[in-house]
């Protein structure tokens, strides 16, 4: 008892950040990171519960205390092993999980004050390790001979291929943009998650063996039927949800709307902020108005306020307790300067002569019943039309199935909405020997949701290519 | 890489031709599909339709204008040199289909996708009458290749240096005026595809245009090609790039054409100075 008293005297220890003013026109990293000592203060905080509770609002069961304890220690390289035991992209999860209703929405110390910084925490053992790691392989099993394909390198594709390459498979990855990684290197920004940090993660898989075939867009490059011809003994389709919602009001084609996919890999793949330095352009919003409310929402609008943009609005149909948007997010959105306007949907945008949209005009909503998510469903009150300027809009209303890869197997089936269906136990498709799992099979959800499906789906592939379908 | 094994200049070193190593592509591609090229790290995702393929040597062929930073760039690759990064092939297929006497009306580079396609209907049994049109002579291409796949073949110039003194749309009129046409393809300017479909429609005879919006990924996966056919959204790396002409709202691809032509005429330029300074 008295120890646990000792331990609480220590508070949350902050994560240093850069100024809100500086950082909000700049790409760089948001938060610094811990340093040893700070980690170590922090990880002297958990309490090393016997039957801890913020394992179990972890998907994938990270051994939490585990790693903890050896953070305290000093023991860094034995933390990052621990937690590659059941993440294999910690330095990625530490900075976008939603801890905040995972793990330390479940740490026991959150009932009386702040939980541990558990994503902190694992965001440093990731970065100590590749900053000053010996970058040592882990031990392969002896090769099968079995080949194994995966489709797509998001988060969800590169579980699957970092599983089974340490079993003894040849993997090969196919992606359809010339660079791998997913929602992780085209959606999510550099001042959220480094570039280079997603670049090491694959370099990482490629030391171990991994091919990485970029440019092949299955289902028009190759189809899923000639992988196999090429003599592959079973495909992963992680292929992301992919298709950009719009909101089908009038005015929606004029140029100044782009929908966050367009924004954001503008931005991201293909570095537009560095334009002319490189050849992609990306609009450049004096006032930007982001339809929504989840992370892909506070993304574009930190982004088009780091653009140069005088003024920056999220519009959102929902109130502040809907956002579906990280806390961290929506919080560090508010300090850069952008301004939130919720119960608010657009009815329709206004252009001038030359096709460019000049405003918007919108609708109050109030909330109404819960709707089939749970939540309240906006309702809009009837005479509230009001107009917003605007000469930048980025939609940012989630996403759909793309059916690109789907519609050219017609074999696989999908449900209503056009997502693959999968058993959820171990991924299997209705196509023999096609695994499936990421966003193409729950719609658009979370990183680690997408690699823990991966890593079921990888045991699943394993057995097969070990005892048979 | 993608190594380039032929280039040839053409309208006076405007209209640039690259021969292409790639394999994959080369193998899978139809009439009508097009490919996305990168040149190097930093550059832009460019689709540009296949004018040519040969899956035996495992080479696609395209023929583009230079007109801003990019094509410039790549204009600057020679033989032995390559793209970073070829995608495709994307799009749907052109679908070719016996159907009697089969319009074909190519301008500008529109001309390099469309022969193609010309070739894919003549090959199935079609009569073929094409009219292709540039402003002048010497910077009318492909014209060997187009007289080759037709039955009758109409060239036409805005200054009157060669064949018809006018525009394509003129020709077609007569054309369609005189006899039974099936079917009408346009590829070329949006403005031109905007007035043959007009005709078309006059004379109640299907067309099918290709059409070249603004894209990224290629995969339906950012919205930014979509294009307005007969009021409903489409994306037209996806669902295209081939509709049927009379359904295309062209002021508003028009539009949409234009989204960024400041900031490309200030890389351009960029790109210019730096060139000639060396
Ligand atoms: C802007 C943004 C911010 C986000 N922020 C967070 C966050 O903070 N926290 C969080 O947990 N989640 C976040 N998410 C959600 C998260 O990124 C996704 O849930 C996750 O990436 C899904 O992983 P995946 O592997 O299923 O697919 P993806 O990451 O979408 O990867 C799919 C890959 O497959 C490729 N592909 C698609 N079709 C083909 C084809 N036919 N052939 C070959 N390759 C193909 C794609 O190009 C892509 O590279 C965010 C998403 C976005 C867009
Ligand atoms: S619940 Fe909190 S205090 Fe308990 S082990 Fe987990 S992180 Fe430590
Ligand atoms: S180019 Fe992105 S959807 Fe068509």
């Amino acid at each position: 008892m008295e120890e646990k008293e000792k331990k609480r005297k220590i508070p949350r220890q902050p994560m240093p950040e850069q100024e809100p003013k500086v950082r909000a026109r700049n790409f760089m990293e948001v938060p610094l990171g811990y340093t040893s000592e700070l980690a170590m203060k922090e990880a002297e905080r958990c309490l090393q519960c016997k039957k801890p509770s913020c394992m179990e609002g972890c998907p994938v069961s990270v051994d939490i205390p585990g790693f903890i304890r050896h953070i305290k220690a000093g023991e860094f390289t034995e933390a990052i092993r621990n937690l590659w035991s059941k993440n294999s992209l910690p330095a990625v999860c530490g900075r976008v999980c939603p801890q905040e209703i995972q793990c330390e929405g479940s740490c026991i110390l959150g009932k009386k004050e702040a939980p541990v910084a558990i994503g902190n925490l694992e965001r440093f053992a990731a970065d100590h390790e590749r900053t000053h790691g010996t970058g040592e392989l882990p031990p392969k099993a002896a090769p099968t001979g079995k080949k194994v394909a995966v489709v797509g390198s998001g988060p969800s594709g590169l579980t699957v291929a970092g599983d089974l390459i340490v079993k003894g498979h040849e993997v090969t990855v196919f992606e359809a943009f010339h660079k791998a990684g997913g929602v992780l290197v085209y959606g999510i920004p550099e001042f959220r998650l480094p570039k280079e940090i997603v670049a090491q993660e694959i370099h990482f898989l490629e030391r171990l063996g991994v091919k990485v075939e970029c440019n092949a867009v299955v289902g028009r490059t190759i189809t899923l039927d000639e992988i196999f011809e090429q003599g592959y003994d079973a495909i992963y389709i992680g292929v992301g949800a992919g298709l950009p919602k719009f909101l089908n009001v009038p005015g929606e084609n004029l140029v100044g709307i782009l929908s966050a996919n367009e924004y954001l890999t503008r931005a991201n793949l293909m570095k537009a902020y560095l334009f002319p330095e490189v050849d992609t352009p990306i609009p450049h919003g004096k006032n930007v108005i982001v339809l929504g409310g989840g992370n892909v929402a506070m993304d574009s609008a930190r982004t088009a306020m780091r653009l140069g943009a005088d003024s920056v609005r999220i519009v959102y149909r929902r109130s502040k307790a809907e956002l579906p948007a990280r806390a961290a997010e929506v919080h560090h959105a508010e300090e850069e300067g952008i301004q939130f306007f919720f119960l608010t949907n657009p009815t329709r945008f206004m252009g001038n002569e030359k096709g460019r949209l000049v405003g918007m005009e919108c609708l109050k909503m109030e909330l109404g019943e819960p709707d089939a998510s749970g939540r309240r469903r906006p309702i809009p009150i009837k005479g509230s039309e009001f107009k917003m300027e605007c000469d930048l809009v980025v939609v940012a209303v989630g996403s759909g199935a793309n059916p690109l890869l789907t519609s050219s197997t017609p074999d696989m089936t999908l449900n209503k909405w056009g997502y693959i269906q999968a058993d959820p136990q171990n991924g299997k498709t209705t196509k023999k020997r096609v695994w499936a799992g990421g966003d193409i099979v729950t719609g658009a959800a979370t990183v680690i949701l997408a690699m823990g499906a991966g890593r079921k789906a990888a045991d699943s592939i394993h057995k097969y290519l070990t005892w048979g379908w | 890489m993608f190594k380039i094994v032929k280039r040839e200049e053409m309208s006076g070193g405007t209209v640039i031709l690259n021969e292409i190593e790639a394999p994959l592509i080369a193998k899978k591609a139809k009439p009508g599909q097009f490919v996305i090229l990168k040149a190097n790290e930093t550059g832009e995702r460019i689709p540009l339709t296949m004018a040519d393929t040969d899956p035996e040597k495992g080479t696609i062929t395209v023929i583009f204008m230079v007109v801003g930073k990019s094509t410039a760039l790549f204009k600057t690759l020679k033989v032995g040199d390559g793209y970073q990064d070829v995608i495709g092939p994307l799009g749907k297929a052109t679908h070719l289909e016996k159907l009697g006497t089969v319009v074909c009306v190519g301008g500008g580079t529109g001309i390099a996708v469309l022969h193609p396609i010309t070739r894919g209907f003549k090959l199935i049994g079609n009569r073929i009458i094409s009219i292709i049109g540039a402003r002048s002579k010497d910077i009318l291409i492909l014209e060997d290749r187009m007289r080759a796949v037709s039955d009758e073949f109409y060239p036409c110039t805005d200054d009157g240096s060669y064949g018809h003194h006018g525009f394509v749309t003129e020709v077609l009129k007569e054309v369609l005026k005189k006899q039974t046409v099936n079917l009408v393809i346009a590829i070329g300017p949006v403005p031109m595809m905007k007035f043959v479909s007009k005709i078309t429609k006059e004379f109640e005879v299907p067309t099918i245009v290709s059409l070249n919006p603004i894209m990224v990924d290629g995969t339906g996966m950012c919205g930014g090609c979509r294009v307005s056919i007969g009021g409903k959204n489409k994306f037209a790396c996806v669902d295209g790039p081939e509709f049927d002409g009379h359904l295309v709202d062209y002021d508003e691809l028009m539009l949409r054409l234009q989204a960024y032509c400041e900031d490309e005429k200030r890389c351009h330029e960029g790109f210019c100075r730096l060139q000639e300074a060396k």
